[in-house]
């Protein structure tokens, strides 16, 4: 039985009919065909398939289609501007080397990008201690915290410019 | 947008691949959806060692949206997985070598190995469909241990009623015994080098799809290296022809090892494929990669070194029993034997070693290479053995290893290998330094202070990279050659498409690689584009493990660059009206030696492909060169480490204070790119020492088979990494001088975590202890050691 919902994704509005179990997840990767959102593991475990819903970062492996009724939902290809150029979390993890094969990478942003804007960032304990909920198995994490560090300077002088 | 200038080699370049990685616009497997496709689900068996009485399918094959149901049956005429090194034992004897089925035949082995494959309309109804399939085991005795494998009555493969695969050993046991007899100390160390589950982070993944128009098929696959996929895939297992087979790896999402092996989830699909007629997809669920990626480590070893009064090495002596898992991946024999026992000199100029492994089968899954493949065995192995030596003998643990340290290049050690060049006791010195020895007497104060124990360890690991002169590796058993391949597409605009059979998951190929050919054609590296991962697009590859991008599949795009230069300084020549021998090729231009007449590498590039002034006479049109490299050697990264820990006695909790590194990876092309790599090797070498176990139960149960119960490091599990890539000593049998740098984080970093622990808790009498250093474990310790 399909469950209709309707929901705001990267800023356009969605329609569509699911199956009451469809997860976010998939919902976003089959349905919407974004796939810039990765599903790493089954026990909410990687956070791979982080997202935005409703401007905080959410586990969308662990989150029903249904459950995101008329909430907004942003993901990486959301938060990345149309002209070419990057977020500032994006551009800090390109000028820091804090990614290598990228799967992880789309979720970390996203996770990073939270933190930044919602949690204790100002310390490299910090930054850890908030990213413990994403895995990455390539970087060792050292050039993800030098560019959430980065990205929080870039990310506080653009919200006290603007 | 590339501000890099050149020269390109020695820079920290950004990567040209982060752009689409950072914005979700990668094109991992899993993203990829081909027209009409279905789904594909693996029925696994939920144990360990079981004679398959009967498989009912009846019920799967009726149930909704179902388009197929396979078993072993149905794969009559199908060949088995193959193992691409032959070892042979002590005795001449060859290895057993059972057949290692695509779908199970008579017999599971290992909980998880593949027993049906089910084809749907959709994922669910695959799966749905999958629980429909009755198999009635009839339940047998387990395997599991590794050390008692070889004394079980009970057989996992009836061609090795022993489970013994090969007995095979290495060096002068009669010499080693010799020098043992003089020895003055004799320092003895069992070693458990635990069982780990690699984990990338993309699960292994696969979308086959066959077409009647041409009788082909093309195969999307997270692999490490898509031509030796399809050559073991066409030639050994489906006999299909290999030109009709195009296999793509296209972004993969991390590998270490676990995505080189041709597996049977993808073989199954391809077979398949033409059956059902319609593409099919599959892509695991992390606890699939759990219980089927090919596992790593799991070595049981004894270990005695001989030494003189003088603290001088006379002799090492090594027993080793090696899990190969259920069946023979397609490394497996090779990484217990020619990539481990091959590096127990290590860094030190021991005389006599002498080396026997006994590579053993078990009910479980099958087990082969993991980020270092054989050599981080080895290492832990030596340095665990020289630290407790020192300790022994009362002699500073640098000290000891200085006094043994190689020091003429080149250099036979007793284990086959010469290593070219190094200079060990730069490294330890640049580490020592770095890690401030000056201030650890205060720092292990003021951790006494807060009831802490304070520990250093060290670890002077060697790796042998950039496997392999073909001719020693087949000598030694290899089925394959190990050169690489490389093709430049030089377009009538001067741009530059470079053609790799090294395949990037993470590495950065893309950008080392333009890194390489924009300096040596005098261009910009937004020139040059690398492709790679297809078999439909590079001529051949033998693919990415065991650090060997840079050092074979570097040197062979070298060589068609100089390929393409030789030909342009004709075509120049000619354009310039001068002799071939007269023109020089600099900064992008090719230039009449000692003149100011010249042609950019653009107008040669243009008349190669518009040839009408050309000396079509003698010259062939176009600017495309190939080149194979087989490398005349291995070679040798080396560095040291050295690892501060506070261990909490209360709760055995360990925290890594200080980690120091100094590398020699030769010439380095990209720093930043290197010194990453270091970063993730060791981030997995501490995951190996702190946290990372596979566990199976007596039943042959994976008890450690999801992320909450098996733990990966997070970032807040580890430390700042102080990495120093030092002035190195380059390669000197390849034209970069480059190494290899992708896993020695990996080798060099478990030594160096556990000597530190075993020095902190020196004092209360723990003298040895295992990995994975777990609170429990280390507490356990200290609770025996106060007993």
């Amino acid at each position: 039985m399909g469950v209709p919902i309707q929901l705001n994704v990267n800023g356009s509005p969605v329609t569509a009919e699911v199956d009451a179990d469809t997860l976010l997840s998939s919902f976003l990767r089959e349905h919407l065909r974004l796939t810039g959102t990765h599903i790493g593991c089954d026990t909410a475990s990687c956070g791979a398939c982080t997202v935005h819903v409703a401007g905080r970062a959410v586990k969308s492996c662990n989150v029903l289609a249904a459950q995101v009724q008329g909430l907004d939902v942003t993901t990486i290809e959301g938060i990345t501007p149309q002209d070419g150029s990057l977020h500032p979390m994006q551009a800090a993890f390109r000028s820091c080397h804090g990614l290598q094969c990228g799967f992880c990478t789309p979720g970390m942003v996203m996770s990073a990008i939270d933190l930044v804007l919602h949690g204790p960032h100002s310390t490299e304990a910090e930054i850890r201690a908030g990213l413990a909920g994403n895995l990455c198995r390539c970087t060792g994490y050292q050039n993800i915290v030098k560019a959430v560090l980065m990205a929080a300077k870039t990310m506080e002088a653009g919200r006290q410019s603007s | 947008m590339s501000a890099a200038r050149a020269p390109f080699i020695g820079s920290s370049v950004e990567r040209k691949e982060d752009y689409r990685f950072l914005t979700g616009a990668g094109q991992y497997t899993d993203d990829i959806s081909l027209p009409r496709q279905s789904y594909g689900c693996f029925l696994r068996s939920p144990r360990a060692h079981a004679r398959i009485r009967a498989i009912d399918t009846a019920a799967a094959r009726g149930a909704p949206g179902v388009l197929g149901v396979f078993t072993g049956k149905d794969l009559a005429g199908v060949g088995g997985l193959p193992c691409g090194w032959l070892i042979k034992s002590i005795d001449g004897s060859p290895m057993k070598e059972p057949k290692h089925p695509v779908l199970a035949e008579g017999t599971v082995r290992y909980v998880g190995e593949q027993v049906a494959l089910v084809v749907a309309e959709s994922v669910a109804q695959a799966k749905a469909a999958a629980a429909l399939i009755d198999v009635d085991y009839e339940v047998l005795p387990t395997v599991i241990d590794t050390a008692s494998a070889a004394a079980q009555k009970t057989a996992v493969h009836g061609e090795a009623p022993d489970n013994v695969c090969y007995t095979w050993a290495i060096g002068d046991e009669k010499a080693v015994a010799a020098a043992f007899s003089q020895a003055a100390h004799v320092t003895k160390l069992t070693i458990i080098n635990n069982r780990l589950i690699p984990n990338a982070i993309e699960p292994r993944a696969a979308n086959a799809a066959y077409s009647r128009a041409d009788d082909s098929y093309t195969l999307y696959v997270t692999s490490q290296n898509p031509h030796v996929a399809r050559l073991l895939m066409t030639a050994f297992v489906l006999g299909l022809p290999e030109h009709k087979v195009r296999v793509i790896a296209p972004d993969v999402g991390g590998a270490f090892g676990s995505k080189i092996y041709l597996y049977a989830e993808e073989t199954a699909l391809v077979w398949a494929s033409k059956r059902v007629g319609r593409p099919i997809k599959w892509t695991a669920e992390r606890s699939e990669s759990f219980l089927a990626d090919a596992h790593g480590r799991d070595h049981v070893t004894t270990a005695e070194l001989a030494l003189d009064r003088e603290g001088r090495f006379l002799a090492l002596r090594v027993h080793t029993t090696a899990n190969m898992g259920a069946y023979l991946s397609t490394f497996a024999s090779c990484i217990p034997t020619i990539l481990y026992a091959t590096l127990l000199a290590g860094q030190y100029a021991t005389p006599h070693i002498y080396c026997q492994v006994q590579a053993v089968f078990t009910n479980t899954a099958p087990v082969d290479a993991y980020r270092g493949a054989g050599r981080p065995e080895a290492s832990y192995l030596v340095e665990r053995l020289v630290e407790r030596a020192a300790r022994e003998l009362r002699i500073d643990p640098a000290e000891l290893r200085r006094r043994n340290f190689i020091g003429k290049f080149p250099y036979a050690t007793p284990v086959g290998l010469t290593y070219d060049t190094g200079d060990y006791a730069a490294t330890l010195t640049r580490v020592q330094e770095a890690a401030d020895l000056k201030g650890y007497a205060a720092r292990k104060q003021a951790s006494a202070a807060k009831g802490l124990l304070r520990g250093i360890g060290y670890s002077c690991y060697i790796e042998a990279c950039g496997i392999a002169p073909s001719n020693i590796a087949g000598a030694l058993g290899a089925r394959a050659g190990l050169f690489e391949a490389g093709e430049i597409r030089v377009h009538p605009t001067g741009k530059v498409t470079v053609f790799t059979g090294s395949h990037s998951h993470g590495q950065g190929h893309e950008t080392t690689f333009s890194q390489i050919v924009a300096d040596k054609l005098g261009i910009s590296t937004d020139d040059v584009d690398i492709q790679h991962g297809d078999t439909g697009k590079v001529l051949f590859g033998m693919g990415t493990y065991g650090s060997r991008s840079l050092a074979v599949g570097g040197t062979a795009i070298l060589k068609a660059v100089d390929k393409i230069i030789a030909k342009g300084k004709k075509i120049a020549a000619h354009l310039l009206e001068a002799g071939d021998a007269d023109v020089e090729f600099e900064h992008g231009e090719f230039r009449i030696v000692g003149t100011d007449r010249k042609k950019a590498f653009a107008e040669v590039a243009l008349a190669a492909y518009v040839p009408h002034n050309y000396p079509l006479d003698k010259l062939e049109p176009g600017l495309n060169e190939n080149a194979f490299y087989d490398p005349p050697n291995f070679t040798f990264p080396a560095g040291s480490y050295v690892c501060e820990v506070e261990v909490d006695p209360q709760t055995g909790a360990v925290r890594i204070d200080r980690f120091s590194a100094s590398d020699d990876f030769g010439n380095v092309v990209n720093p930043m790119i290197v010194e990453g790599q270091v970063h993730g090797g060791v981030a997995q070498g501490i995951g190996q020492a702190l946290l990372e176990g596979c566990r199976y139960s007596e039943e042959g149960q994976l008890l450690t088979g999801s992320l909450v119960d098996y733990a990966l490091p997070r970032a807040d599990d580890l430390p700042h990494f102080n990495v120093e890539l030092a002035a190195g000593t380059p390669c000197t049998h390849n034209p970069l001088g480059v190494k290899g740098c992708g896993e020695a984080g990996a080798i060099g970093s478990p030594p160096a975590v556990m000597n530190a622990i075993l020095d902190a808790l020196a004092p209360i009498g723990v003298i040895d202890l295992d990995m994975p250093a777990t609170p429990y474990r280390v507490w356990e310790a200290i609770r025996a050691a106060k007993r």
